[in-house]
C-alpha cells in the first residue's frame, strides 16, 4: 500500500507521521468496535460499543483537522442520540429473552450471504483506495469554515433539513398529544 | 523538552487541584449546611473538623467492595469511572490564569459540552446495570433530565460565543476585558446556572437520587470506592460548573491587584458556596415540574436570549 503523500515532506515529518498513525489507530478502533456492535447479543453492550465506535470516528475527524465536526459528533451522536437509544432499551427492559433471540439471529445461515456480498464491495473499495494517491487530505477546518459553508453555499440544504425536522417534531407532538376529556372517556 | 515538562507540571497542578478541591468540598459542604441549619456539622476530627475528609476516605477505601450477583458486572464497574473521567477532562481547556491552561482548543467550549454529554452515560448505565427497580428509575430520570438540560446549557452559551466570536475559552475570557458577560448575557447566565445544577444532579434537582422515594436512586447498589467515585464525581461536577460560570460570565482570571489564579479561585469558590446554599435552602421539585420548567421556561428563555443578542450585534454591525 502506498504511503500518504505528505509523509515524506521533511521538516515537520515526525508530527505528521504521528498524526497519520493516530488516524489509522483510531480507524482500526472504529472498525473493531463496530464489529463488536454487530456480534453482541445484549443490546446495551452493543450500544456501548457503538458509542466507542462514534468516539473513534470523532478521533479520525480530529486527525484530519476537523475538530469542530469531531466535537459535534460527540455532542450529537454519542451524547444525545445514543443516550436516547439506551433510554428506550431501559424502558423496554427486555432482559435475557432478548439475548436468546439475538443469539439465534447470529447463526451462520443468517449472515454468510450478506457478509459475502459486503466482502466483494470491500475488496473493490480497497482496490480503488490503493490505486489513488490522495487517500488522506489533511486540511484544518474550523468552526468558521463550517458555518460559512452551511449558511452560504448549502443554505438551501440546511433549510430543507430543518423543515424535515419540523415535520418530525409536529408528528411526535401529534402522537404524544393528550386527548380531550370526553373522548378519553369514550375510548 | 522543557516545554513538555512545563505542560506535565500544569496537568499535575490542574488535576491535583481539582481533586483536592473536590475532596475538600465534602467537609466544606457539611460545615456550611450545618451553619445554615443552626447546627455544628463535623467538627471533631482535627482543627475545625478538616480531617473529616481523611476519616471519610479511610472509611470508603476499607469498606467491602461488593458487586451484586444480579448486576451486569462489566457495565457496573465501568459506570463510576466514566463520571470521574468525563468531568476531569474539561478541566484541561479551562484557563485558570493566562499561562495556567493545559490546552487552549479552538473548540474548547464544545469540548466541555461534549464531555458533559458523555457524563450522562455514567448515571444511566449505573442505574441500568444494577438491575434493581429503584436504580433503574433513577437511571431513567437521569437520562431524561440530563439530556433535556444539556440542550438549554448549549443554547445558553450561544450568546457568549456570539459576543466573543470564538469557542476558545482563552479568547472568551479576553473578550470580557471591560465588561463581564454576566451583564449583557444575564439570561444566558441564569439558564446556564440552572442547567448546571441539573447536569450535576445536585439538590434541588437530584431526582435521579431522590433518597426519599428511590432509596439512593442510581447508586443504590453501589458500595465502597465505587460509591466514592460517584460522590467525588458530584463534587468535581460542582467545581467544574463553578469554574465554567467564572470563565464564561465573570471574567475568568481577570481582577485588580491580586494575581490572576487567585482571582479565579476566589470567584470559583464563591459559586461553589452558592451551589451549597441552593441545597440548603430549596426543596426538591416533582419530576414533571422539573421537565416542565425545562421545556416551558428555560427553552423559550434561551432562544429569546439568542435572538435578542444576535439582533443587537447585527444592528451594531
Amino acid at each position: 500500500m502506498s504511503l500518504p503523500p505528505w509523509t515524506s515532506r521533511g521538516s515537520c515529518r515526525d508530527a505528521e507521521t504521528l498524526v497519520s498513525e493516530l488516524f489509522y489507530i483510531s480507524g482500526a478502533v472504529a472498525v473493531l468496535a463496530t464489529f463488536m456492535v454487530i456480534t453482541r447479543t445484549n443490546a446495551v453492550h452493543a450500544l456501548l460499543y457503538l458509542v466507542v465506535s462514534l468516539l473513534a470516528v470523532a478521533m479520525v475527524f480530529v486527525t484530519l483537522g476537523a475538530a469542530f465536526v469531531a466535537a459535534l459528533e460527540v455532542i450529537v451522536y454519542a451524547g444525545a442520540i445514543m443516550v436516547l437509544f439506551i433510554f428506550v432499551i431501559m424502558m423496554l427492559n427486555v432482559g435475557t429473552a432478548g439475548d436468546a433471540e439475538e443469539r439465534h439471529l447470529l447463526a451462520p445461515r443468517f449472515w454468510t450471504g450478506p457478509a459475502f456480498l459486503a466482502a466483494v464491495l470491500l475488496a473493490e473499495f480497497v482496490y480503488l483506495l490503493t490505486r489513488s494517491r490522495n487517500a488522506v487530505i489533511a486540511v484544518r477546518v474550523g468552526p468558521e469554515e463550517v458555518g460559512v459553508a452551511l449558511f452560504g453555499r448549502y443554505l438551501l440544504g440546511v433549510e430543507l433539513a430543518s423543515l424535515l425536522l419540523m415535520a418530525g417534531l409536529v408528528g411526535a407532538f401529534h402522537l404524544g398529544r393528550r386527548l380531550p376529556k370526553e373522548k378519553e372517556g369514550a375510548q | 523538552m522543557s516545554g513538555m515538562i512545563e505542560k506535565l507540571l500544569i496537568v499535575g497542578i490542574v488535576l491535583g487541584g481539582a481533586l483536592f478541591i473536590a475532596s475538600g468540598l465534602i467537609w466544606l459542604e457539611r460545615r456550611l449546611l450545618g451553619l445554615w441549619q443552626d447546627r455544628y456539622g463535623p467538627n471533631r476530627v482535627g482543627p475545625f473538623g478538616t480531617f473529616q475528609v481523611v476519616a471519610d476516605m479511610i472509611k470508603v477505601f476499607t469498606k467491602e467492595d461488593w458487586v451484586p450477583p444480579f448486576a451486569d458486572k462489566a457495565v457496573f464497574v465501568i459506570a463510576p469511572a466514566v463520571i470521574v473521567a468525563t468531568i476531569l477532562m474539561p478541566f484541561a481547556v479551562i484557563p485558570f490564569a493566562p499561562a495556567l491552561q493545559v490546552i487552549d482548543l479552538n473548540v474548547g467550549l464544545l469540548f466541555f459540552l461534549a464531555m458533559s454529554a458523555l457524563g450522562v452515560y455514567s448515571v444511566t448505565l449505573a442505574g441500568w446495570s444494577s438491575a434493581s427497580k429503584y436504580s433503574l428509575l433513577g437511571g431513567l430520570r437521569a437520562a431524561a433530565q440530563m439530556l433535556s438540560y444539556e440542550v438549554f446549557m448549549g443554547l445558553s452559551l450561544v450568546g457568549v460565543v456570539l459576543l466573543s466570536g470564538s469557542f476558545s475559552l482563552g479568547r472568551i475570557v479576553e473578550a470580557q476585558q471591560g465588561l463581564w458577560f454576566c451583564i449583557p448575557q444575564f439570561f444566558g447566565l441564569v439558564v446556564f446556572v440552572i442547567a448546571g445544577v441539573a447536569e450535576t444532579h445536585r439538590l434541588p434537582f437530584d431526582l435521579p437520587e431522590a433518597e426519599s422515594e428511590l432509596v439512593a436512586g442510581f447508586h443504590s447498589e453501589y458500595s465502597g470506592m465505587k460509591f466514592g467515585m460517584f460522590f467525588v464525581g458530584e463534587y468535581l461536577g460542582v467545581t467544574l460548573i463553578s469554574a465554567m460560570i467564572t470563565t464564561l460570565f465573570f471574567g475568568g482570571w481577570m481582577g485588580p491587584f491580586l494575581p490572576p489564579a487567585v482571582w479565579f479561585l476566589i470567584k470559583t469558590f464563591f459559586f461553589i458556596c452558592f451551589f451549597i446554599l441552593l441545597r440548603a435552602s430549596l426543596p426538591r421539585p416533582r419530576y414533571d415540574q422539573l421537565m416542565a420548567l425545562g421545556w416551558k421556561v428555560m427553552l423559550p428563555l434561551s432562544l429569546m436570549n439568542i435572538v435578542i443578542t444576535g439582533g443587537i450585534l447585527l444592528a451594531r454591525g
